[in-house]
């Protein structure tokens, strides 16, 4: 990346093991470095159980590294939670707030009073297809709105970096894919910094900048692939050969990193 | 001309069939009240005419069991005797059982907030309720007197540990997920208790609360049973004495009216407090 532009976001040999008792240690993530840049959307992919997760959580400050630094702007931000907004792969719309108190409850829990905070969510209902739910409850709502609800509550609370994990593992392929073109839409118009995980090659492709592949456990940097496609990008795109170029070289190195950590999994390593 | 009208039939069709749909759904209603409410009815009706058949062609002395038809005639013309005593039972039931909420809100919140305090209380409140109410009651009252104080005791005993329970595993039932979100948006363990973990609990308290509240009214009786000047129990006690079988029996019919009465209540205030719960589970099970 051109030297003259900070990263939003650094990870500097990044390491993390955990305790598993008795003077045992797992090592879960073992060196990953890579950097975001302002405005850019990039897609981690990786081995099932591989520490995806575990690198969000440092990154969303849940977790702190064993070892290693995560920078936000330049500042290291270990431990700090303010810079990142989350969205984990449930929904996790709570049943006893309407979809509205849903939204707001970033805002609430930061502090902002109550009207205040659902004012604001209730601003980004149309944009996000959710007019005229503010007071429905999240079982009234289909897969897709639910998903839409769970994004509009990690974005009004207004952070720096969008944390994505699987956001619609969980939907049918239809869906799914309208869901991934209105992303790619309010993405544009926001210039938000993503990071997003996926299990979806296709999708890790079709929105972001760059593709991160990341190995079998203990889990380090593969591959760091840009993306070199226009955008906006249309579904046609998903067939041409640039496409699917990108995707088969993804496909192979994946695929290998899966055998592996496939092996860890039934003891033969 | 001929779109207008075919416009309005459809119209007209739809409006018939909406209202058909509403009288569907409210007979149905119907239909389901009622095959909740006459099964329990048939039951009772047929035991009752078995034990009046039964009382009649044996010639039991009514002092060892009177017929039902005796219970309600003797019953209804102790009526008023036998309300002032509902009464006292039922203040009794209710404050204890108000103690009772107290103290098992406090303590479940204390211990969901301290691990250390789990450790050092859950055998203590296990303990508690291996203690034989029948032993600890006559104490009480050696102890606290004929007043108010140790009925609520002992209904606060036999009644806040499902309380306990219910609540320590209804926080828990809180998605470690969620109190993850929670945190990155900032929330400490205050705010994440607040906003997660107490919601959570909420229909897993209002289960505890309905067997709890059924312990509450045998409870108060039991104190009373002990020794009261009011009282459901202490009306038992002095009609067993007198050989009034027929009287207890109208007593503890009263009793489980009193029972199945704050059983339903219960109902009421969870759909009340958290109808949330209650239309979520209606959309599961529609679906």
């Amino acid at each position: 990346m051109p030297s003259d532009t900070v990263a939003r976001i650094e990870l500097d040999r990044l390491h993390k093991e955990f305790d598993l008792g008795g003077g045992e240690m797992r090592r879960v993530v073992e060196d990953i470095s890579f950097d975001v840049r302002p405005g850019e959307f990039v897609s981690v992919i990786g081995p099932s159980g591989c520490g995806k997760s575990t690198m969000f959580n440092i990154i969303a400050g849940l977790e702190t590294p064993s070892g290693g630094d995560v920078r936000v702007d330049g500042r290291s931000a270990i431990g700090r939670r303010e810079h990142a907004a989350y969205m984990p792969q449930k929904d996790l719309l709570f049943p006893w707030r309407t979809i509205v108190e849903n939204a707001a409850l970033g805002l609430e829990v930061g502090g902002m009073p109550r009207k205040a905070a659902r004012a604001r969510a209730a601003e980004l209902f149309p944009k996000f297809g959710l007019a005229g739910f503010e007071d429905a409850y999240p079982f009234e709502l289909s897969g897709g709105m639910r998903q839409r609800a769970a994004l509009l509550r990690t974005v009004v609370q207004g952070r720096e970096i969008l944390l994505l994990d699987e956001p619609f593992g969980a939907l049918d392929s239809l869906t799914r894919i309208e869901m991934q073109n209105w992303l790619q839409e309010v993405w544009a118009e926001n210039s938000w910094t993503a990071v997003l995980i996926t299990h979806d090659i296709r999708e890790a492709v079709y929105l972001a900048d760059r593709v991160i592949v990341l190995t079998a456990r203990p889990a380090s940097v593969r591959l760091n692939l840009e993306v070199p496609l226009p955008r906006p990008r249309e579904l046609s795109i998903t067939t041409a050969p640039e496409f699917v170029e990108i995707e088969e070289q993804l496909i192979e190195v994946l695929h290998e990193e899966s055998r592996k950590a496939f092996d860890q999994q039934l003891g033969r390593v | 001309m001929s779109t207008a009208k075919s416009t309005a039939d459809v119209l007209l069709t739809r409006d018939a069939a909406a209202g058909e749909r509403r009288r569907s759904r409210r007979s149905r209603a119907n239909r389901r009240f009622w095959s909740a409410v006459l099964p329990p009815i048939i039951i009772v009706v047929i035991v009752m005419v078995a034990w009046e058949v039964l009382v009649d062609t044996t010639g039991l002395r009514p002092q060892v069991l009177p017929s039902p038809s005796r219970v309600v005639t003797q019953g209804a013309q102790q009526l008023p005797a036998i309300l002032g005593h509902t009464w006292a039972t039922l203040q009794v039931t209710l404050i204890g059982f108000a103690f009772s909420l107290v103290v098992a809100w406090g303590l479940a919140i204390a211990i969901d907030f301290s691990a250390p305090l789990r450790r050092g209380l859950m055998p203590l409140l296990v303990a508690s309720q291996t203690i034989p109410i029948i032993a600890i009651a006559p104490l009480m009252i050696i102890w606290f007197g004929f007043g108010l104080l140790p009925k609520v005791l002992v209904v606060g005993l036999v009644t806040f540990f499902p309380i306990v329970v219910g609540l320590i595993e209804g926080f828990n039932k809180a998605d470690r997920e969620a109190s993850n979100l929670l945190r990155s948006m900032g929330a400490g363990r205050g705010k994440e208790f607040w906003y997660v973990r107490l919601p959570s609990a909420l229909p897993s308290f209002f289960t505890a609360l309905r067997i709890s509240i059924t312990y509450a009214v045998v409870g108060a009786i039991f104190a009373e049973y002990v020794g009261a000047q009011l009282g459901l129990g202490i009306y038992m006690s002095m009609q067993k004495n007198a050989f009034r079988t027929d009287l207890v029996l109208a007593a503890v019919a009263v009793t489980a009216i009193l029972s199945i009465a704050l059983y339903l209540l219960t109902f009421l205030i969870e759909r009340i407090a958290i109808p949330w719960s209650f239309k979520e589970r209606r959309m599961r099970n529609a679906q």
